[in-house]
């Protein structure tokens, strides 16, 4: 007897049945494809008590109310809210993408100083002494003046109190951002040196008249534009897009108007020349909306005949003719204006031109057209109480001639020592402001820079201190929404979670400088805390808000409020003109403003940077769109690289050949090329704001900048 | 020199050898082979049955025991005084700290265990790391509303006596997937499907066959489908 080869072979076999009747491979392959199903190393969110709470989006100046859904104490998702006057429920790509911007790397989580170039976290005690001693320094050297501040907005509580702050400690040097709404207030005559703004009732409007309006591309206030947008279309209300680029706009649109760049003034004269010509206009309501309007007519029949207008503007006589004719015939037109997302300003001369067409239909302050709101004041705080050395302070030139924001890198640069501290608030001019490095230059040669940013943006970067905000979803704080509205409403943003980290209010930072100082700034600011300010300078609105996050300030205007039009007689050359010599850049440069980007003072947060197609960034490549024959003229190719050159600057860019833009025009993505921020979106693309400069408008001195010339040179 | 017959003469007595040695040996082999293929065959059995199952799950004690009769002398609604709905119908599952506190803010009786619990966790507002018996996937939804407040199901149904319980049973974890054991139940017998109580094991194949029952549908009786995506969303 002998154990064999056939033996093991039994064995085997046994084993192999035996383990086929039991659990063993059964369960082995169930609980293998559990396992590959439930990785253990994918993070899964923690079950518990579901719940939403109303508030207000403060990502860009569209003021949508939000439904913040969290699971426990956390927040998992922001969703539009239901029936609110700005948006019903929508939501944008940036609005969903809050969560990121509350959990993300980031966030600053406490007070922080920049020693020798990296920063060092300090307690709110050392950084609020440090500053209080800075300010109490400057001031007794008599230098108050040279303390600036720039906010996001000129409008809500915060700003508010900066501006406040600057006052009571002796600065006129306060600044924020310019808007079309400038523009637009310029333009008329004022009862009184009141700000008028614009509001568009384009939800009863019948045809639409937009002079590169990005309505479906985040203009005003991005999610009512849609919804109205989207609205058109099933009421048959007629969209003519005005516009070099084929934007999501122009694509929507009933007709696209690929006018030259820059021409936009131009084109409006030439379809007021229709409606003069023609007497389509309503004679009554101009005399009662304006002043100049004989002169003015004389001069647009004299100069702007719609053959010569189509030479210029490259769009067909004919084609204006049909829109003249079309405008003035319609029962509720309108024409809207601001290019791409409408967040520079327009030159008088181009706003005047388009919205004498409104003021000659007679469409101001009537259903479906353009009522001249008043400033949305709505602030109630005690009067400032001023010392000496604050009247004397308040009493020097602003640094930047005219309170011009784009102006003071300049200013600082001319002057050493014209600004020795300044305070950042809610805005991030070092990558939003034009001619970015020479910003960054002048930000640098600024002895003391205070950043109140909740993120670690561009501007943050650079300072010498931050004090970190509390991010929006864990504040009290109001929040205007003007956005072209046709009613401006008052926000409200609440904390849906407790703060995260050591940070702190500006509001209440603001509040503990000055009280910390004494005097008459401290008494300047007589509330214990920014909830007592804000629920103190709310008055009657604190309760509606509290109660419902939303106030709209509904305006009927009555005949004497009414501020009235200015018709400007146009000059020579209603163009803005380009920086640069058209000899050696024949070229121009226009940005392409889009939904999926962010080009505000906050950053585009992860999400919605993988939302962005590769015909606007590859590889963190910035990718421009030019005309194929454009393309052939320079002897380029779809996908390679260029040399792309403005007098401002020269970066390497791809190329994306596209009909939809005009020849000769590059159209260049805004929102790229951050420096700082995270990993997600610092070194993706190049920044639109370091190519152009600022231009100023002759009349307003506004940065009208809309392009620059620039030149493609194989890389 | 020999002839062809010669050599099949001479040849045969070779092959008979060969043919008997062949089934001399073959009564002895086949006994082997048999006994091998045997000692294989109960040896997976008993590795497959008996080895493996113990291998494949390990034990945890919760971090505090806990009596369930007891606290269901006390309060007044049975399970769902503490494992309740919320407002919006979603089931709140294992009670938070929160809803203890209620009744735990200082010690009440006289257990070490609650002792411990307002120590350890209540005084220091700590979450008890309980380990959940019936935790499912995530990429499972599953309704307790559906089942309790519309199908009227009892909580034993699924989860058995735990009511009745005065301690907490260790928490044995599959080592593969880390789920708990309860899901494929202990007795042997389940691996065959052949389960005693309705709770002896509660894989998908026992929803299905559950639906199939109360409802002749597999899966979902309010959207009236079946398919994998009525619990896997
Ligand atoms: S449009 Fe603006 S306000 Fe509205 S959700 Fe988007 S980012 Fe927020």
């Amino acid at each position: 007897m002998k154990i064999d080869r056939r033996c093991f072979l039994s064995l085997g076999i046994g084993a192999t049945a035996g383990t086929a009747l039991s659990p063993l491979p059964w369960k082995l392959m169930d609980d293998i494809s559990i396992w590959s199903q439930n990785w253990p190393w994918t993070p899964v969110p923690p079950d518990g008590e579901i719940s939403y709470t109303d508030s207000t989006c403060t990502l860009c100046p569209g003021g949508c109310g939000i439904t913040v859904r969290k699971i426990d104490n956390r927040v998992v998702k922001i969703e539009g809210r239901k029936n609110h006057p700005v948006n019903n429920g929508g939501i944008c790509v940036l609005g969903l993408s809050g969560p990121q911007l509350l959990y993300g790397p980031t966030r600053v989580q406490s007070p922080m100083k920049n020693v020798n170039g990296t920063f060092q976290k300090i307690t709110w005690n050392q950084a609020l002494s440090e500053i209080t001693e800075k300010l109490l320094t400057i001031r007794a050297e008599g230098r108050s003046h040279t303390v600036a501040g720039i906010a996001g907005s000129s409008r809500g509580t915060v700003p508010a109190l900066l501006q406040r702050f600057l006052t009571a400690y002796g600065s006129p040097n306060f600044y924020c951002q310019s808007s079309i709404e400038d523009s637009f207030s310029l333009s008329h005559i004022q009862p009184q040196n009141n700000k008028t703004i614009p509001g568009f009732d384009l939800e009863n409007a019948d045809y639409v008249l937009s002079f590169g309006t990005g309505i479906m591309d985040g203009w005003g206030s991005p999610l009512r534009m849609i919804q109205a947008g989207n609205a058109w279309k099933t009421g048959k209300t007629k969209l003519i897009q005005v516009e070099p680029r084929l934007s999501d706009t122009a694509a929507k649109s009933d007709e696209w108007l690929p006018s030259k760049p820059g021409t936009e003034a131009i084109l409006a004269l030439g379809i007021a020349h229709v409606i003069l010509l023609e007497s389509l206009y309503d004679q009554t309501a101009i005399n009662y909306h304006s002043e100049g309007f004989s002169t003015w007519r004389t001069a647009v029949l004299a100069h702007y005949h719609p053959d010569k207008v189509a030479e210029i503007t490259g769009i067909d006589s004919r084609t204006i003719i049909t829109v003249g004719r079309e405008f003035g015939h319609a029962e509720r037109p309108v024409a809207i204006f601001g290019r791409g997302k409408g967040n520079t300003p327009l030159s008088l001369t181009e706003m005047s031109a388009v919205h004498a067409l409104n003021v000659l239909v007679g469409n101001v302050n009537k259903t479906g057209g353009v009522f001249t709101l008043p400033e949305p004041n709505y602030i109630s705080w005690p009067e400032i109480s001023l010392d000496t050395k604050a009247e004397t302070g308040l009493q020097t030139k602003q640094i930047a001639e005219g309170g011009l924001l784009h102006r003071l890198p300049s200013a600082i640069k001319e002057a050493e020592d014209s600004v020795t501290l300044l305070f950042v608030a809610d805005a991030n001019p070092c990558y939003t402001l034009t001619d970015t490095k020479e910003v960054i230059r002048a930000f640098k040669k600024i002895p003391f820079k205070v950043s109140f940013s909740s993120y670690m943006d561009e501007t943050a970067t650079l300072s010498d201190l931050i004090l970190p905000n509390h991010s929006y979803l864990e504040r009290y704080e109001d929040v205007p929404v003007t956005s072209g509205l046709r009613n401006p409403l008052i926000g409200f943003t609440k904390p849906i979670v407790n703060p995260l980290f050591q940070t702190k209010h500006t509001g209440d930072v603001i509040i503990s400088i000055a009280r910390a100082m004494k005097g008459s700034i401290g008494s300047s600011f007589p509330w214990e805390n920014y909830l007592q300010c804000l629920k103190n300078g709310l008055g009657q609105h604190w309760n509606p808000l509290i109660n419902n996050d939303v106030v709209e300030i509904k305006y009927v205007p009555e005949f004497e409020d009414i501020p009235r039009f200015a018709f400007q007689i146009p000059n020579d050359k209603p163009q803005v003109l380009l920086e640069g010599n058209e000899n050696n850049m024949n070229l121009t440069l226009i940005p392409s403003d889009s939904l999926r980007l962010s080009s505000g003072y906050i950053g585009a947060p992860p999400f919605m940077m993988k939302t962005l197609p590769d015909t606007i960034l590859t590889d963190n490549n910035t990718i421009i769109q030019i005309h194929p024959k454009t393309a052939e003229k320079l002897g380029l190719r779809q996908g390679c690289y260029a040399i792309l050159k403005t007098p401002k600057d020269e970066k390497k860019v791809k190329i994306h050949l596209s009909q939809g833009i005009g020849e000769d025009i590059i159209s260049f993505p805004r929102g790229l090329g951050h420096t700082a921020y995270d990993r997600y979106l610092a070194g993706k693309g190049i920044n639109f704001n370091e190519l152009i400069g600022p231009v100023e408008d002759t009349f307003s001195g506004l940065d009208v900048a809309w392009g620059i010339r620039a030149s493609l040179i194989k890389a | 020199m020999s002839t062809v017959d010669d050599k099949a003469n001479e040849i045969e007595p070779f092959d008979n050898k060969a043919e008997s040695t062949s089934v001399n040996n073959g009564n002895g082999i086949a006994g082997f082979t048999i006994l091998f293929f045997i000692i294989g065959f109960t040896a997976s059995l008993f590795i497959g049955w008996i080895v493996f199952p113990k291998l494949l799950y390990s034990k945890k004690k919760q971090p505090l025991d806990f009596n369930h009769e007891m606290h269901m002398t006390l309060v007044k609604n049975g399970c769902e005084s503490c494992h309740f709905f919320r407002e919006d119908g979603t089931y709140s599952g294992v009670p938070k700290l929160a809803q203890c506190i209620d009744c735990h803010q200082e010690v009440q009786g006289d257990t070490g265990n609650e002792a411990l619990f307002v120590e350890k966790y209540v005084s220091k507002g700590k979450e008890v790391p309980w380990l959940i018996y019936s935790r499912q996937p995530d990429c499972v939804f599953f309704s307790h509303a559906a089942h309790i407040k519309l199908a009227k199901m009892d909580c034993e149904t699924c989860h058995g006596h735990i009511g009745q319980s005065t301690s907490l049973k260790p928490y044995e974890y599959n080592l593969i997937t880390g789920y708990s054991r309860d899901i494929w139940g202990k007795n042997p017998k389940n691996y065959l499907g052949l389960k005693t109580n309705t709770y002896d094991r509660m894989k998908m194949n026992d929803c299905a066959a559950c639906h199939m029952e109360e409802t002749g549908r597999k899966s979902s009786v309010s959207t009236e489908k079946d398919g994998c995506f009525v619990c896997h969303k």
